[in-house]
């Protein structure tokens, strides 16, 4: 069994210790709002952050909180972001990384920061103006 | 209002003819509606007054949607016409999928076929939502006048309630419901004028952008039964290959393998969980026998397309004499355009659940063709269709994918849950990116030549056009509609039906047989028809002299085409210089086309580095889909499109090599990233006309209006697909 704290619930699974941490989190756990899309580190839909200070703790959309994911996730009702909506999950938790470095993004640090998460219904321009509108929500 | 034509390459099905809209929508009671109520069963029981909509005693509203929600907005838009002629509050509506039901839910734009595509949803649905959501409305007033024994023409609706404001007497939807069930379907509802649409045209949000925000939203890749297995499975090497031989010890060893079997379309490897899966179809060691499989080369069969276009095709279309007029034109010109192969791609890889039940079978999927699927579930195993019953999830994109009249990975699914009976489980059928990308069903290769003449004013005079590639329809259901005398017409479409007024027209097409398996991909024909012709177009324009805009006005005829046409180069600022930028050389170009009954004009203006590298910066659309529904998707769906055609232009294309695919995944199949991606502004003509589509016609115009702002700002005409850049670098 491997432990694993996830969102801040410690649990423990039963996985061959080679399991990506994706199919952990979809087939071990059934947290599915992490996806897969390519296997191989180019979509970004299985974006899930690690915290660096413990090693294994893991948020997944699921268990996202604090006001950066709020702000963003209210933002992408607001704005109608998702078409097919696959890879939104994925946006958001890279949007979130972006908003804790970076208060007040440009386009360009938003087209950095994301460019790792494809989006083939390409809701890329809605997905900026939406970062946008959730990094001055934060602003206040 | 205009009357919907037509509106459809898949319009007719080899079993049947259209149904024309509105022309006859009879009601049907499905399994606990009206007819049940009135033997009186229960009193919690919804009011159904039809296979559309469902009121519950709490007031709820459920519309219920036969098109597959794949990112496209139909369970947002569908539901706005339930909403507006039944007159409830938007937040009472709540939205579900249809189950197959060829007879309740046939395409009507199809035939006798439930299905989503060709941008129909919409088109289709318009009239019958709105007669749906009305006749309730008309049962709900007829209940309500029964109980207070008032004339029904003294009520009216408000928001969900009854009223007879005489009296003061009013009555909610969900209060009245049950009585409603008991009264008679009423032959004929007037539905509303568009001058008193409440909802229709208005900005509504999308009913599922929450779930898809949170991680909530249900796509055939989550579900998760109990006991479910996930199964892989090892396809051929190449299209058509067979199996020999397989050696499955080192596979069935693998942690968390539970069995290993043939199936007609490979060998699958079932296990606890997809990575065990895998590590399982890995550790296959598989012979292929290729003798009868397709082993093409896309270098060869590109030399051997190249080798057609000099050879007479099959005639698709022929006005006057274009041979003639073109040896006697004061001006000739010839090109010729390629493209590639082109996989769909969707963020959601193919997925789907089977559980075999003693009653037949159930699948979770988001399946775009519903009634073929179950046609095809059961045929392999030997059921009737209505014993298969198909849950319909959203879809992580489809773009066509899902909609392949061959039902692949649906037939995958079941013939491993029939050779796998013995478990007793759900068997969950995954594919990876790699089976994506190497599995088929491609936007066919095609080459197209198109020769023209002007006369000596520089006014067109002749244009003919010959065009290479794959059928898609052949060989399926919808061969009888769609092919007609050899002329498969989504090969054509676009072409055949040049937008521009030029005397002597001629169309030939030739379509090869591979073994390379095709599909629609989302817009089908016109990705490829709409790229030569207006690119073609603007080149007819510099070699008369002409401003590219000006001449395109002067040879539309439709006026919907002219209008959007009109309006896109208004907004864009046509005929203003562009804003130099250092550095680069800056062009604008624009095309216009129309698709799936809409109409679409995009101005592309971009930037080229000296590497011949550039970037679009702002793409202005205009569009003519008839009444918006929902401005705001519409939008959405022209940016989408305006993406999805630009991804392609700049990025993919599928390659064989001695019949193996060359790409596998995202690093050598690149698609759009969103520093890639262009401003877009969208502009909507105002219209009275009854809607038509929009998931597809925003595609169509964007790749050729990039090239003729690649022309604008380097001389170089660039007629290949993808783009070759470094054919831009500066001299």
């Amino acid at each position: 069994m491997i432990p694993i704290i996830v969102s801040g619930t410690p649990r423990s699974v039963d996985a061959t210790p080679d399991t990506p941490l994706l199919w952990v989190l979809r087939d071990n756990l059934g947290l599915t709002g992490t996806k897969f899309g390519c296997g191989m580190a180019q979509c970004g839909a299985c974006m899930t952050p690690v915290s660096a200070a413990a090693g294994q703790k893991i948020t997944t959309i699921e268990g996202a909180q604090g006001k950066a994911v709020k702000a963003l996730q209210d933002a992408w009702v607001k704005l109608d972001v998702p078409q097919c909506g696959y890879c939104q999950s994925g946006q958001i938790m890279s949007a979130a990384a972006l908003l804790a470095d970076n208060p007040q993004p440009t386009d360009a640090d938003i087209d950095t920061a994301l460019d790792g998460n494809l989006c083939r219904c390409a809701t890329y321009q809605r997905i900026r103006a939406a970062v946008h509108q959730a990094a001055s929500t934060m602003r206040g | 209002m205009d009357k919907i034509i037509n509106p459809s390459r898949r319009a007719f099905l080899k079993t049947g003819t259209t149904l024309g809209v509105g022309l006859t929508l009879a009601f049907y009671l499905p399994v606990g509606g009206a007819a049940r109520m009135k033997a009186g069963q229960g009193t919690d029981k919804p009011f159904a007054p039809n296979a559309f909509v469902r009121i519950a005693p709490d007031d709820t509203v459920t519309a219920i949607v036969k098109h597959l929600e794949m990112g496209q907005g139909v369970n947002t838009g569908l539901p706005t016409l339930v909403a507006e002629e039944l007159d409830v509050p938007w937040e009472k509506i709540r939205v579900e999928s249809a189950p197959a039901d060829a007879k309740l839910y046939n395409n009507l734009l199809w035939g006798p076929m439930q299905g989503t595509g060709g941008s129909t949803a919409m088109a289709n649905s318009f009239e019958q939502l709105r007669r749906a959501g009305a006749t309730a409305r008309a049962m709900l007033i007829a209940a309500a006048a029964d109980n207070w024994k008032v004339d029904a023409n003294t009520l009216v609706t408000l928001d969900g309630m009854v009223l007879h404001r005489p009296s003061g007497r009013k009555a909610s939807y969900g209060q009245l419901a049950e009585k409603a069930a008991t009264m008679p379907q009423p032959a004929e509802v007037a539905l509303k004028s568009p001058q008193d649409f409440k909802y229709i045209g208005k900005q509504f949000k999308r009913t599922d952008s929450k779930a898809k925000s949170n991680g909530s939203a249900q796509f055939a890749s989550d579900v998760r039964l109990p006991g479910q297995l996930t199964a892989l499975l090892a396809r051929p090497s190449v299209f058509g290959a067979r199996l020999r031989r397989v050696q499955t010890e080192r596979a069935k060893a693998v942690s968390g393998v539970r069995a290993v079997v043939e199936v007609p379309q490979g060998v699958a490897v079932i296990a606890t969980d997809f990575w065990s899966a895998k590590k399982g179809r890995d550790a296959l060691q598989i012979e292929w026998d290729e003798s009868g499989g397709a082993r093409v080369s896309t270098t060869e069969q590109r030399d051997q397309y190249l080798a057609l276009l000099n050879q007479p095709g099959k005639v698709a279309r022929s006005e006057g004499d274009a041979a003639q007029a073109l040896a006697q034109a004061a001006k000739k010109l010839e090109a010729t355009f390629e493209f590639p192969y082109l996989a769909h791609a969707p963020m959601e890889p193919l997925s789907c659940v089977v559980q075999l039940k003693d009653s037949g079978c159930e699948i979770w999927a988001g399946s775009q063709s519903q009634t073929s699927d179950q046609a095809t579930a059961a045929q392999i195993l030997g059921i009737k269709p209505e014993q298969v019953k198909i849950h319909t999830l959203l879809a992580g994109g489809s773009f066509g994918r899902r909609a392949n009249p061959a039902s692949d990975y649906i037939a995958e699914a079941v013939s491993v849950a029939k050779a796998t009976r013995d478990l007793s489980a759900p068997i969950h059928l995954m594919w990876t990116r790699e089976d994506d990308i190497r599995g088929g069903y491609y936007r066919p290769m095609f080459v197209h030549a198109i020769s023209a003449g002007l006369d000596a004013q520089g006014n067109p005079v002749a244009w003919n056009q010959r065009l290479v590639g794959q059928s898609i329809a052949a060989g399926t259901a919808f061969e009888g509609g769609l092919v007609k005398d050899g002329i498969d017409m989504t090969s054509v479409e676009g072409a055949s039906n040049l937008a521009y007024a030029i005397p002597n027209l001629h169309v030939e097409l030739h379509s090869p047989k591979l073994g390379v398996p095709v599909l629609w991909w989302r817009s089908v024909g016109h990705t490829h028809t709409a790229f030569s012709t207006e690119i073609f177009i603007d080149e007819l324009a510099a070699a008369a002299g002409k401003d590219p805009y000006a001449f395109r006005r002067a040879l539309i005829q439709h006026p919907r085409l002219k209008g959007v046409l009109e309006l896109a180069a208004t907004k864009a600022g046509w005929g203003t210089p562009l804003a130099p930028k250092s550095g680069v050389r800056r062009g604008r170009g624009i095309a216009v086309h129309e698709s799936f009954n809409s109409f679409v004009a995009e101005v592309a203006e971009l930037s080229v580095r000296p590497d011949g590298s550039f970037s679009v910066d702002r793409v202005i659309c205009a569009v003519d889909c008839g009444i918006a529904v929902n401005p705001d998707q519409v939008r959405a769906q022209m940016e989408g499109g305006i993406g999805f055609g630009l991804s392609a232009a700049l990025h993919s294309a599928i390659t064989l090599k001695a019949g193996r695919v060359e790409q596998s995944n995202f690093h050598d199949y690149p698609l759009l990233r969103i520093s890639e991606m262009p401003r877009v502004e969208v502009h909507i003509v105002p219209s009275q006309a009854a809607p038509t589509g929009v998931g597809e016609p925003g595609v169509p115009p964007l790749a050729p209006a990039v090239a003729n702002a690649l022309f604008a700002a380097t001389g170089k005409r660039l007629r290949k697909l993808p783009f070759e850049t470094s054919e831009l670098r500066s001299a």
